[in-house]
């Protein structure tokens, strides 16, 4: 199974529509303050769905 | 990070102006990438538009993009196209900008198969304007014009599009994410007026007033609702009710506009 | 060498002016009283390697006109009556973008479907206020077919000079009429082309004008990548919503004529120097008004005629010079008196200003103008 070296959420581009956190098969992100966070990055599996779907440019998923 | 959008966007121009859950930046997304695997320059890509949310991704992204008036993108792109038929030319809209104000121009662009590419937004309803009904907005569903539920029928834009005669006919949806692209791509290989309906979330407009509300849900909903073209044909009547068949649902070749023009008045 | 003549019906002669000034894509729908244009350019432009495109309807021409000058060829349409009401709405989008064309409107009779087959002259307030909003206008009244070649030339040099679109303001009788032409030869006439960016891609700015308030103009797919649209837009060509800047460039739009009304504004006045009657007449009617001013001075009367080749910009500064030096003014117009208000708005009562209205759909009789001239207040 892929994982995820880094998850880079830029804040500044996310609108907080949560597709990421509610799309992501294992769990690995949340949301903090409004915005998309990282929750436990050892869960990702680097499915880059998040990346894939997020309407904003805001999430990049580095494989490791 | 699985791509780097930077080449194709416009600095400074991110963030974009739809709302929280969107799908069109989704849309915006698989397109870069689409026209990034063809390898077409910068240069020679003209993005044409009319009026609406999905009328504002040219505005993005790096190419000769104009942002036209409303439905008639298909117009001003047939006259660039056939001005110069070298440029590739990408024509796009919501459902209300291609199917309603703009209808005369989608069906007359289908029927004289010019070389353009088109993409209908479908999120059945007007955004830019807060949530009016549009010809693609299920019977029954709220708008801020239906507020007794919506008493109209639908249009089916990819039928649509095959009865007026377009030769590349596909549909899909922002959860078909990665297979958006590769249709895309397909689009701009067709020679010949090729279309893709891309089926998308607007949760504020639609969601809303539909108990859609959750971007993802919407999205989920997509992913539910639409079978894949092969399967679809293997459905009864009503397993195929309340879904819709996905991916190349047409694809033929006919003469060229351009082409058969210049070969008929001696041009070519 | 004596220059070739040939006996052109006026529309045909349009496409002589149009394909002399290097129009090489026509985008039309088919409307009488203008569909000639159409059809003779259907058969002409291949031959230059130009192309016609036959649309849906009278707004996807106006698009694709504007979408073929884009892609850098000089484009026409023509039309009439509703066609006209039809292209108002990207005519509008052509001069917020300023994107240069020109536009035949050969008048018919109306409002609606009106009087087909007949002429009219009741366009002229909507070629300058027709599309919504504030924008400047040129529009080119001609009187005979040598000028429907000539002004169309003309048309087109305006339009590719100024970035915008032209109105050639003409009607059935001189669409329809037939003369004797003198064909210019190559380097007779002027001809203009656009301003292109000489600059590196990475420095233009599509809407940053230069001295003469014009901003130089790309080709889609020449290097030059930008954004065009019907927002009110930045030099950059991007949309904002700044008022301010809206109205300054507005502004700067409308003085990109105005500053040029010696080159645009082109007045033929005729016996006007001791006049003391003065016919305004433009387009088929200064024709009659011509035959009335003849008349009357062969019986003593001094009157003079002022035909304005450009109806917009008005030809106010010409117009003023008579301001309390004629005694009287009268408008003879196909329409119930849209001329007349401008030449009031410029006379302001010195004198007052006399109309001769007629949409009968019938041209207006020398002897109808001959008889005001006599008759007297």
């Amino acid at each position: 199974m892929a994982k995820a070296e880094k998850i880079e959420i830029y804040v500044n581009l996310c609108k907080g529509c949560e597709i990421c956190v509610e799309l992501c098969p294992v769990d690995a992100l949340e949301m903090k303050d409004f915005k998309a966070a990282v929750k436990d990055l050892d869960k990702c599996i680097a499915c880059m769905q998040c990346e894939l779907r997020c309407p904003d440019f805001a999430i990049e998923v580095y494989k490791k | 990070m699985s791509y780097d959008y930077s080449k194709y966007l416009r600095k400074g121009k991110i963030p974009h102006i739809w709302c929280p859950g969107c799908g069109y930046g989704i849309i915006m997304k698989s397109m870069i990438r689409a026209i990034d695997s063809i390898g077409w320059e910068k240069d020679d890509v003209v993005m044409t538009s009319g009026i609406g949310c999905a009328s504002r991704l040219p505005g993005y992204v790096d190419f000769n993009t104009l942002h036209t008036t409303h439905g008639r993108s298909l117009a001003f792109a047939t006259g660039v196209k056939v001005a110069n038929p070298k440029l590739n030319v990408i024509a796009m809209g919501g459902d209300g900008d291609m199917t309603a104000i703009g209808g005369n121009h989608f069906i007359h662009a289908c029927r004289r198969n010019i070389n353009i590419t088109c993409f209908v937004f479908n999120n059945f309803i007007y955004g830019m304007t807060g949530g009016q009904y549009s010809p693609t907005t299920p019977k029954g569903s709220r708008a801020t014009t239906a507020p007794f539920g919506n008493s109209d029928n639908q249009f089916d834009i990819a039928q649509l599009a095959i009865g007026a005669g377009a030769t590349f006919v596909a549909r899909t949806t922002t959860y078909h994410a990665v297979p958006m692209e590769k249709l895309m791509k397909q689009a701009f290989e067709h020679k010949g007026f090729s279309i893709v309906e891309i089926i998308a979330g607007c949760p504020t407009g639609y969601g809303r007033k539909n108990k859609l509300a959750s971007p993802a849900g919407m999205i989920e909903w997509q992913k539910e609702h639409s079978v894949a073209i092969a399967q679809w044909e293997k459905m009864s009547e009503e397993e195929k009710a309340g879904k819709f068949p996905i991916g190349v649902l047409h694809d033929v070749e006919k003469p060229e506009y351009v082409e058969a023009y210049d070969a008929n008045v001696g041009l070519s | 060498m004596a220059k070739q003549v040939k006996f052109l019906q006026g529309n045909e002669a349009v496409c002589e002016g149009a394909l002399y000034a290097g129009c090489r894509f026509y985008a039309g729908y088919p409307i009488t009283p203008s569909t000639e244009v159409a059809e003779i350019l259907a058969a002409r432009l291949p031959k230059l390697g130009g192309r016609f495109i036959q649309m849906e309807d009278e707004l996807a021409a106006m698009a694709a006109t504007l979408g073929g000058s884009i892609a850098g060829k000089k484009s026409l349409t023509a039309t009439s009556g509703p066609g006209m009401s039809l292209k108002m709405e990207n005519l509008g989008y052509g001069y917020l973008t300023e994107i240069p064309c020109v536009i035949v409107n050969v008048m018919r009779g109306g409002p609606s479907t009106g009087l087909p087959t007949g002429p009219g002259q009741s366009d002229v307030m909507q070629a300058r206020w027709g599309t919504h909003g504030d924008h400047p206008c040129i529009a080119l009244t001609p009187s005979t077919v040598q000028e429907q070649l000539n002004e169309t030339v003309r048309a087109f040099n305006l339009a590719e000079k100024y970035r915008m679109p032209v109105i050639l303001l003409t009607d059935e009788i001189i669409g329809h009429m037939r003369e004797a032409v003198e064909m210019p030869e190559p380097g007779d006439l002027t001809v203009i082309d656009r301003k292109r960016p000489t600059c590196d891609p990475k420095d233009y700015l599509p809407y940053k004008p230069e001295a003469d308030g014009v901003a130089p103009m790309a080709d889609f797919g020449s290097g030059y990548r930008y954004h065009i649209t019907g927002l009110n837009h930045l030099p950059d060509g991007f949309p904002s919503n700044d008022g301010k800047l809206a109205q300054a460039d507005e502004i700067r739009q409308q003085k990109k004529v105005d500053d040029h009304y010696d080159e645009i504004v082109v007045v033929d006045e005729m016996m006007c120097d001791d006049a003391e009657i003065l016919i305004f007449a433009f387009g088929s009617t200064a024709r009659s008004a011509k035959e009335a001013v003849q008349m009357a001075r062969a019986e003593g009367i001094k009157v003079g005629l002022f035909r304005p080749l450009t109806i917009w910009p008005f030809p106010d500064k010409h117009l003023l010079k008579y301001k309390g030096k004629v005694k009287r003014v009268i408008v003879p117009e196909m329409n119930l008196g849209q001329t007349a208000l401008e030449v009031e708005r410029v006379l302001k009562g010195s004198p007052e200003v006399e109309g001769i209205f007629q949409i009968d759909s019938e041209p207006i009789n020398p002897i109808t103008i001959l008889n005001k001239i006599k008759g007297g207040k």
